[in-house]
């Protein structure tokens, strides 16, 4: 199985570690994994301003670099969303494309899905609050979704679940939208802002030590939000969780 | 201004902003509650797609099945193409049936007609006679919401209205007293009415007659008083079967408040005694919507408010700071397809989160409609320069790796060096509320590099 | 061009050719063991009563529970109680003042506590909703479990007037407390009974 490790422009920049964490998690578990180093930017940014044109040439470029992997995984719900949902518009019959679609993942489907480990052989003492961020849980379907009446399941908790001493909180809002939304986190800050913070009262309330998701934005969002509020509270990444870390 | 602007205005009232979305998030979970009840909740709304996929796509067919069907029973059909001819139409019909004072229930095409304003200029008295909208009314607002329209006030706010216009005793704003009041008030509207005015929620081709849902009784009230009934219909409420309305009526109420069904669902079939009844049919721009498959959908809203209830924005900025007749998702893409250039913040008030494609009782893919109206926003040359200018530079690094990660490094470099006076300058957007990430020493990609050359 | 066939034209500039069929509206769907039970709470949660009649006549019924109304008209031939004819009035209004209205229901629909009136035998629409209380008479066997299966009982072949009522009217306009009792009858009680004629 050749996977093929998709880290986000801004994770690659700002969060190495969470990056990092990704690529131990999936090796810990015996993968073989590649980092094509031509990779940059999914083109998320470009496609949720409306920049269809500059987000094609960004959908082409990365179907080049990743159309000969098995499988493609990514620490980020919202960009391997950006793939499956939303390249059609861009690479609809090229060559490769049909393959990409349906073999991007994102971490922790990847692992409820194909790899199916029944431990993460790591600890993590803390109470968790899931922020179910909002791609990863409504478009590629990691939870149930509050909103529909459909049996109820979390992949996040069922995987997380495999991680020793682990304890999860109950939220009042269980998926509601933290305020990132791309380039809405300063085209609309004010909103932006008071969404994020929100979250993280709720998150709080609840008795969460750390906050944990599967989009690092999301993450990033709220934790500025707490840096700046000072809150006793902190972000991280799922990856990192998985892989033991504090 | 547009969205953000208004938006942060409404937020920067902390205590009301939480009040109002809480309000709002109150009647989400009352749907929610409603609709876990029925086990064929998800097939309901598979079945309502289909219904409308199927009528939006022969609406010519159906709509010419309403009139035929109609008018053998006796009901007058009129077609406005615009909000001008259905404003005319609508005082036509008044002042040839020498009527100066009209009752209305619940329209949002109405609103949307700007209905109200044109026919006061013409003499005529007009009374809104749904609680929520009478109070709008009285105070000069627009409703903030299409079910809910008052649902940005306060009681002690509507107390003073009605301590205004109604006498109503001094600080008193229980909500009990104050609808009493009005009963009262509203009770000598309805029994001195020359016509009435109501909405449609679905017409049905089939039979040729009408369907309004009301919780108050005021749609009734107004069109079994008096004489002349007008009915306003947008083209896209067509339904073709009556049997069509088993799955209408099981999901809109549930929808839009969690409760089963509204206090009356009338089938208007003929006027009173002695009366007559006048359906008058509106595009109004609908039909232009027809023509673009992306947008197509959004004709097949039953108007319930359950996107708007659940919006996480619309919660916080409340209705009147979208600008547009109907507010949250449907009313950010329906404002979109009437008019791009003056509503061209609307798509943008979003985070693409699709709770509200998800409760959307027809299935209408809400979210997926704005990403889709950025897209025309920016074809449309109405992104702004600056903003434009920003993606094409950073889609062209993104091209060039090599540059992406110098520029990377030195920023990595730079930025924490930098003094808090500058980094937090006014021109950092992001660091209002927030503070930036700690920049890390090295990339994800130069870690890597290390790991794979000590290997 | 008339407007008719402006709007009807730019329609069909966009139709497809072939669309989907128009599916079957009667789905399989939720069912009660007890109808008469799931009524009663569907339309309790809406303000409203449900009663069934054992030995007592209707007129029985009215006197003991509505004691304050005095104005009481009826379109139920079954009640034999009522103080005046509401089909006597050429015009509707006059009907303001009816404290009492006791109208016959074709049948029950548990799953949400509504009741189908066909406006038979009565002149005035207006009386539903003028009425300040209502008192809602139904054949006991008439009663089914969800809009599915009232819509089989329903045609519009001819012209009429038909409407679901379901409780008393309502509103939550004001800071969403809800408030029984808007514009139209403040009190809506469904009775049950053996037998009526339709």
């Amino acid at each position: 199985m050749k996977i093929g490790l998709f880290i986000p422009c801004f994770m690659n920049e700002l969060y190495p570690e969470a990056s990092m964490a990704t690529l131990k998690v999936l090796e810990n578990l015996g993968l073989h994994v590649e980092y094509p180093i031509e990779q940059t930017c999914c083109g998320q940014p470009m496609a949720n301003t409306g920049c269809a044109k500059e987000a094609g040439e960004l959908a082409k470029r990365f179907l080049k670099i990743f159309k000969d992997f098995d499988y493609v995984v990514a620490p980020s719900g919202s960009c391997v969303a950006m793939v499956r949902d939303n390249y059609a518009q861009f690479l609809e019959g090229k060559e490769g494309f049909e393959h990409l679609k349906t073999h991007t993942y994102e971490l922790v489907e990847f692992l409820h899905d194909i790899i199916k480990p029944t431990s993460m052989n790591s600890s993590f003492p803390y109470k968790v609050g899931i922020h179910n961020s909002c791609h990863g849980h409504r478009e590629l379907g990691l939870a149930s979704m509050s909103e529909r009446n459909l049996p109820a399941f979390s992949k996040i908790e069922k995987i997380l679940s495999l991680v020793d001493d682990i304890e999860f909180v109950t939220l009042k809002r269980n998926d509601e939208c933290c305020g990132f939304g791309g380039t809405f986190c300063v085209t609309e800050d004010a909103m932006s802002s008071a969404m994020g913070i929100d979250r993280v009262n709720d998150h709080l309330s609840a008795g969460a030590e750390i906050m944990t998701g599967v989009d690092m934005s999301c993450l990033m969002h709220m934790q500025g939000i707490i840096d700046r509020e000072k809150l006793p509270i902190k972000t991280l990444h799922i990856a990192q969780i998985l892989a033991g870390e504090l | 201004m547009g969205h953000p602007e208004k938006a942060a205005e409404f937020i920067a009232n902390d205590e009301r902003m939480h009040w109002h979305d809480k309000a709002l998030w109150f009647v989400r979970e009352k749907r929610d509650l409603a609709s876990h009840r029925l086990d064929e909740w998800e097939e309901l709304r598979e079945v309502a797609k289909q219904i409308k996929t199927h009528t939006i796509n022969k609406l010519d067919f159906y709509l010419e099945e309403f009139e035929k069907n109609a008018k053998k029973k006796g009901l007058h059909v009129h077609w406005a193409k615009d909000a001008k001819e259905h404003n005319e139409i609508v005082l036509k019909l008044l002042l040839s049936r020498g009527a100066k004072k009209l009752v209305k229930s619940k329209s949002m095409l109405t609103e949307e007609c700007h209905l109200n304003p044109y026919l006061e200029n013409n003499g005529i008295e007009v009374v809104d006679t749904d609680l929520g909208e009478r109070i709008v009314q009285l105070r000069d607002e627009a409703p903030s919401h299409i079910v809910l329209p008052a649902i940005h006030l306060k009681k002690e706010e509507v107390g003073k209205t009605f301590e205004k216009f109604l006498k109503t005793e001094k600080d008193n704003c229980d909500p009990t007293y104050l609808t009493r009041a009005a009963r009262t008030h509203l009770r000598e509207k309805f029994l001195n009415a020359d016509a009435s005015l109501t909405g449609v929620n679905f017409g049905i081709a089939e039979t040729g007659g009408v369907v309004v849902c009301t919780n108050e009784g005021n749609a009734d009230l107004g069109a079994s008083l008096p004489k002349l009934h007008i009915a306003s219909m947008g083209i896209e409420k067509i339904i073709p079967r009556l049997t069509d309305l088993s799955v209408f009526t099981r999901l809109l109420a549930r929808s839009a408040t969690g409760q089963p069904i509204t206090s009356y669902t009338s089938h208007f079939h003929a006027p009173v005694e002695g009366g007559e009844m006048h359906i008058i049919i509106v595009d109004n721009g609908r039909s232009d919507i027809i023509q673009n498959d992306d947008f197509k959908q959004s004709l097949h809203c039953i108007r319930c408010g359950a996107c708007i209830n659940t919006c996480p924005v619309y919660r916080r900025s409340g209705g009147h700071s979208y600008g547009y007749t109907i507010p949250g998702p449907i009313g950010s893409t329906l404002g979109a397809s009437k008019d791009l250039r003056t509503n061209k913040t609307l798509p943008f008030a979003c985070t693409l989160c699709a709770s509200c494609s998800n409760v959307c009782p027809i299935k209408i893919d809400l979210h997926n409609q704005l990403y889709k109206h950025r897209q025309s926003v920016v074809k449309a040359g109405l992104l702004g320069a600056k903003k434009y200018a920003v993606l094409k530079v950073a889609t062209w690094v993104m091209k060039h790796p090599m540059l992406l990660d110098f520029g990377g490094s030195m920023a990595r470099k730079i930025v924490p060096k930098l003094p808090r006076s500058i980094l937090y300058s006014k021109a950092n957007i992001w660091g209002k509320k927030r503070e930036l990430p700690k920049f890390p020493k090295k990339s994800f990609k130069e870690l890597y590099k290390e790991r794979e050359e000590n290997k | 061009m008339t407007s008719r066939e402006s709007i009807l034209n730019n329609i069909k500039k966009n139709i497809p050719s072939s669309t989907i069929e128009l599916p079957d509206t009667n789905i399989p769907h939720t069912s009660y063991k007890d109808k008469n039970k799931q009524f009663a709470i569907s339309l309790k949660s809406v303000g409203g009563d449900a009663v069934w009649l054992e030995d007592e006549s209707i007129d029985e019924f009215v006197e003991k529970n509505y004691q304050n109304s005095e104005v009481i008209v009826s379109t139920c031939k079954e009640f034999t109680g009522e103080t005046k004819n509401a089909n006597i009035p050429n015009t509707p209004h006059p009907l303001k003042n009816v404290d009492l209205a006791v109208i016959k229901a074709e049948f029950a629909v548990a799953e949400n506590g509504a009741v189908w009136i066909k406006n038979s035998d009565n002149r005035h629409r207006a009386l539903y909703f003028l009425a300040t209380k209502l008192l809602i008479i139904i054949d006991k066997n008439n009663i089914v479990d969800t809009m599915h299966e009232a819509y089989e009982q329903i045609t519009f072949d001819k012209k009429g007037y038909g409407v679901f009522i379901s409780g008393p009217s309502k509103t939550a306009d004001i800071e969403q407390a809800l408030v029984i009792g808007a514009h139209g009858p403040t009190s809506a009680c469904v009775l049950f009974v053996r037998k009526v004629s339709y």
